[in-house]
């Protein structure tokens, strides 16, 4: 009884702390897609530049984590503005297949180009003095590393809720999503808007890849290999609703870390089933508009 | 001025719309240069019949694609699916090839229909992740069906015999050459008289606007889901043609790759079109071979550069640009 009950616990844990780094790359990919309908197969990427980012700011030149990490942030929130001004932009009244074949096109260059500049090997993560080794609860201990993930995770999810619910930005974010022309109609500058909306979601992006560089490793392939995770979240989730992707993060979390540890002989096989499930059962996912 | 009209180059409507079945001489080219390229190239045999049933592949993927516009990314699973049952029906059963593709075709079919009947109520972002999801479920059955499947080494050892009993795989691969180009021309014929029979037709009226097929009262569903059957048919027979010319069956016969590259293979050359796939993916993968062997890591940049740049500058791929430059000559603005 005593083994079983440190694995579930085992399990929760490790899938949480999974689910938060999920959420935390794919709620900016809700957000847009929710708001301008594109399909952006490519969200991924500002999450592998994040963590490329972040891990050379420390390896090669000894900057803290923190900054590292808030820097990959800044970095690739203002990367994204221009690349939403120049590409993005032309797109928006484009159909689906356009967009999922242009966003195919930025993850093919982005793999070639990473590659180039950072080579084939995975990244090293030099996890912070401070933040190894584990923390005693007293009926358990647990990896500090994780249990700081999520905390942090739990903090910015906070604060982001907090500003889609109180600000007036969010007030303006929540208004496009729902009904795009009432709002235009209302004098928001809704392209404005997007263009920051983006830039938020790929800094978010950025700082969940290289917080979570250590269980979604960074590597030249990481859009490609981790795109159909983040896609099942924001789909599952709901297209432009916040709290949705949390919930689908969750189960995606926990029910891939039960999956890995209960029947690894059936892989990711149950988890696509349920994906399966749930999207014939509600197709626009779990909190999405109808 | 009517006169004139009358005996304009296009004819008139009637007249065009009389003539637009018709086959056109230039519709022979690609045969002409494929028998062609047998005499000319005979040390590139191999790549030609990959070209020969990557061809296929995209053709199938055009129906549903380019005449049904069901996007989907996961129609490797199709390709899979028949490249496994041909190998597999070498195995155990016979190594008769004509009728593994006849149990290729089956198999993927029945896939399609029943992947086809739950997927295609949805739409956009959802019928894209239901798509990839049936590609995972099947991928992740064949890697971990190891006693079926063998895993992640794959089927080794498919033996085929003799087509019709005369004509025996050789290891250059002249046979295979053959096999796959009339197969495909087959296949060709049958794609055309479909996509131009009454059904075919309907099924553009589907992609342009469903809304009117379902106000005057086509079947749109169930279209949708027939020509998702034939199209899953069509690519389980071009998957059973890879395992019976490379005598080996592995995991990457379902790769998301397979899936992703088919794709852009076809928008390279033109989607909606059956020529469009042939165009897409020879210039693509004679580009792969040269290209890729000279300077692998960025082989991927160009492909999606091109990607981006058809997206935004020439949505018709290659044979859109052509007919945009014939246009030209001909002094018509568009």
């Amino acid at each position: 009884m005593d083994a079983f009950l440190s694995a579930f616990v085992s399990i929760l844990f490790h899938g949480l702390a999974y689910a938060m780094i999920l959420y935390v790359i794919s709620v900016g990919l809700s957000v847009t897609m929710g708001l301008m309908g594109f399909v952006n197969l490519a969200h991924g990427v500002f999450a592998m530049l994040g963590g490329y980012v972040m891990t050379t700011l420390m390896n090669r030149y000894g900057i803290p984590f923190g900054f590292a990490l808030l820097a990959a942030f800044i970095a690739v929130a203002l990367f994204s503005i221009v690349l939403e001004r120049l590409l993005y932009s032309r797109l928006y009244r484009a159909g689906e297949l356009e967009q999922v074949l242009f966003s195919i096109g930025i993850i093919f260059m982005s793999v070639a180009l990473v590659r180039y500049t950072w080579g084939a090997l995975p990244q090293r993560m030099v996890v912070p003095e401070m933040l190894r080794g584990s923390l005693d609860f007293g009926f358990r201990s647990f990896p500090t590393y994780r249990t700081f993930l999520i905390i942090v995770s739990f903090g910015v999810i906070a604060a982001l809720w907090l500003g889609i619910e109180r600000t007036n930005f969010g007030a303006q974010v929540r208004a496009a999503v729902d009904n795009r022309r009432m709002a235009e109609s209302l004098g928001i500058n809704t392209s404005k808007l997007f263009t920051l909306t983006f830039a938020l979601g790929s800094g978010l992006a950025a700082f969940g890849g290289g917080m979570g560089a250590d269980i979604l490793a960074i590597n030249p392939q990481y859009a490609q290999d981790y795109l159909i995770y983040f896609l099942m979240v924001v789909s599952v989730g709901g297209l432009g609703s916040i709290r949705g992707p949390f919930v689908a993060a969750l189960l995606l979390g926990i029910g891939d870390t039960a999956c890995r540890y209960l029947v690894p002989e059936f892989g990711a096989f149950f988890l696509f089933a349920a994906m399966m499930g749930i999207l014939l059962w509600r197709p626009m996912g779990l909190f999405g508009k109808a | 001025m009517i006169f004139k009209w009358f005996n304009a180059e296009q004819g008139s409507a009637v007249e065009r719309f009389a003539k637009r079945d018709r086959l056109n001489p230039l519709e022979l080219l690609p045969w002409i240069l494929a028998i062609a390229a047998y005499y000319v190239f005979p040390s590139y045999l191999p790549l030609g019949s990959q070209i020969l049933l990557t061809i296929l592949f995209a053709i199938s993927l055009d129906l549903a694609l380019g005449y049904a516009g069901i996007i989907t990314l996961g129609h490797a699973a199709f390709f899979g699916v028949g490249a496994y049952s041909a190998g597999l029906y070498a195995l155990h059963v016979t190594g008769e090839p004509l009728s593994g593709l006849v149990v290729a075709a089956i198999a993927a079919g029945i896939l399609g229909l029943l992947s086809g009947l739950v997927i295609l109520r949805t739409t956009g972002l959802t019928l894209i992740m239901l798509t990839l999801a049936v590609l995972l479920i099947v991928q992740e059955f064949a890697n971990r069906a190891r006693p079926i499947t063998g895993g992640a080494d794959g089927l080794n050892g498919i033996a085929m015999q003799p087509i019709f009993g005369v004509f025996r795989f050789d290891l250059f691969g002249h046979t295979a050459y053959w096999y796959c180009l009339s197969v495909l021309f087959v296949m060709w014929i049958f794609g055309l008289l479909l996509v131009r029979s009454p059904f075919g037709r309907s099924l553009t009226g589907v992609r342009e606007n469903i809304t009117r097929m379902h106000s005057i009262g086509a079947p749109v569903r169930r279209r949708l889901v027939t020509i998702y059957t034939i199209s899953a048919a069509m690519a389980g027979v071009a998957g059973a043609l890879l395992a019976q010319t490379s005598q080996f069956v592995g995991l990457a016969t379902l790769g998301f790759e397979r899936s992703g590259e088919i794709v852009i293979m076809l928008v390279l050359g033109g989607i909606g079109r059956i020529y469009g796939a042939i165009v897409g993916v020879v210039i693509f993968m004679i580009a792969q071979d040269s290209f890729a062997r000279a300077n692998p890591a960025f082989w991927s940049f160009w492909v999606g550069l091109l990607l981006v740049l058809i997206v935004l500058f020439a949505r018709g791929g290659a044979l859109g640009i052509a007919d945009n430059l014939v246009a030209l000559l001909r002094g018509r603005k568009k």
